[in-house]
C-alpha cells in the first residue's frame, strides 16, 4: 500500500527539501538576531523588505510585456486610492484580460 | 489582576491571528488557483495525493513545488531536486532575516514554529503591516496558516478532480500576484532615499532573471538594492 502512495525516494526527496527550505527560514531569522542592531548592518536590512519585493514584481511584470506595466500602474493607482488588495488584485488581472482581449 | 491580563493578552493574540488571516485573503484567492493549476499539473506527471500533501505539509513553497512537480519521475534523483530546492528557496534566507523587527522579543520556541508557515505572500503583508502601525508574529501566523489551507485545497482539488483551469495566461490569473505584491511595494516605500537602492535592485533583478536559473535574481537584487542603501548610509555619516 505504501509504495503505491510514494514512488522510490519520493518521501526521501520531499524531506529533503523540506529541512532545506525550513533552514533558510528559521536560519534567516536566527542569524539577524545575532547580527548587531545598529549602524550600516542594520540599515541593510532595514532596506532589504523593499528591495526584495522590487526585485520579485518587476521581472515578473516584464514578463507580462508592456501589458503587465499598463496592469501595474492600475494596481497602484487603484490601490493608491483604495487601499484595498482584493480589489486591487481584481482591477489588475481585469486590466491584463481586458488588454489581452484586443 | 493577573488572570485580566492573561486574558487581556489572549484576546490579542487571537484578534492578531484573524487579522493575520482576513489580511491574506486575497492572496488566499490567488493561491487556490495556483494551487489548482500545480494540483492539475501534478496529476499529469502522476503526482500522488499523498505526495502533494506531504510537499504542502513539510515544505509549503509555491514555485519549488512547481518544479519539483516537473521533475517527478522515476528514477528520482534526490541531489537533483535538494539542489533545485535549494537555488529556488534561498531568497527566504533573507526574508527570514527581514522579520527579526516583527519578531523581537519573542520565545525561540515561537520562532521556530511560526516561521515554517512563512511564504511570500504572508510575508509581504506582514512587513507592510509593521511598517504601518507594528504587528506581531500571530498576524504572520494567521495569513501562514490561511494560505496552507488556500494552497493545500487548491493542489488536492487540481490533483484529484484534473482540469478546471489549465490555462491561467488566459484570463490574466497569472497577474494576480504580481498585482498585489506590486501594490504591497507601495507601502514599503520610505522616501526618497529609497529611489537608487530600489532602481539598483530592478536592474540586479532584471538582468540576472534573463541569466540565473532559479530565484536567484531575487536574492541577488535584494542583496545588492539594500547594499546601495547601507553603503549610502555609511558616506553619509562619515560626512
Amino acid at each position: 500500500m505504501e509504495n503505491t502512495l510514494f514512488i522510490e525516494n519520493g518521501l526521501t526527496a520531499i524531506i529533503a527539501a523540506s529541512v532545506i527550505t525550513y533552514a533558510f527560514r528559521f536560519g534567516g531569522l536566527i542569524l539577524a538576531d545575532r547580527l548587531p542592531q545598529t549602524g550600516s548592518l542594520r540599515n541593510f536590512f532595514d532596506a532589504l523588505p523593499g528591495t526584495i519585493l522590487v526585485s520579485l514584481v518587476v521581472p515578473s511584470a516584464a514578463n507580462a510585456g508592456w501589458q503587465g506595466f499598463v496592469g501595474v500602474a492600475a494596481c497602484l493607482g487603484i490601490y493608491f486610492r483604495t487601499k484595498n488588495l482584493l480589489l486591487t488584485m481584481i482591477s489588475g488581472v481585469l486590466t491584463v484580460y481586458l488588454i489581452r482581449l484586443l | 489582576m493577573k488572570c485580566l491580563s492573561k486574558a487581556r493578552i489572549g484576546t490579542q493574540k487571537h484578534s492578531s491571528l484573524y487579522n493575520g488571516a482576513v489580511a491574506n485573503i486575497p492572496l488566499a484567492i490567488s493561491a487556490i488557483i495556483y494551487g489548482s493549476v500545480l494540483g492539475v499539473l501534478s496529476a499529469q506527471k502522476g503526482v500522488t495525493w499523498a505526495e502533494m500533501s506531504a510537499m504542502n505539509i513539510l515544505m509549503f513553497a509555491g514555485s519549488a513545488q512547481f518544479v519539483m512537480v516537473d521533475m517527478w519521475q522515476a528514477p528520482l534523483s534526490v541531489a537533483a531536486i535538494a539542489i533545485s530546492v535549494f537555488i529556488i528557496n534561498l531568497r527566504y534566507l533573507l526574508i527570514g532575516a527581514s522579520l527579526q523587527p516583527v519578531f523581537s522579543g519573542h520565545s525561540l520556541w515561537r520562532k521556530a514554529f511560526f516561521m515554517h508557515l512563512v511564504a511570500d505572500e504572508n510575508w509581504a503583508v506582514t512587513i507592510a503591516e509593521h511598517r504601518k502601525s507594528g504587528t506581531d508574529p500571530f498576524f504572520l501566523l494567521g495569513g501562514g496558516l490561511l494560505l496552507l489551507c488556500a494552497w493545500s485545497s487548491g493542489t488536492l482539488a487540481g490533483n484529484l478532480l484534473g482540469s478546471f483551469i489549465n490555462q491561467p495566461e488566459k484570463y490574466a490569473l497569472d497577474f494576480a500576484f504580481t498585482a498585489v505584491f506590486a501594490a504591497l511595494t507601495l507601502n514599503l516605500w520610505r522616501g526618497k532615499g529609497d529611489v537608487i537602492p530600489w532602481c539598483v535592485a530592478m536592474v540586479l533583478a532584471l538582468i540576472c532573471e534573463k541569466f540565473l536559473p532559479g530565484k536567484w535574481y531575487i536574492v541577488v537584487g535584494g542583496i545588492g538594492g539594500a547594499l546601495v542603501s547601507a553603503l549610502m548610509d555609511y558616506k553619509r555619516k562619515l560626512n
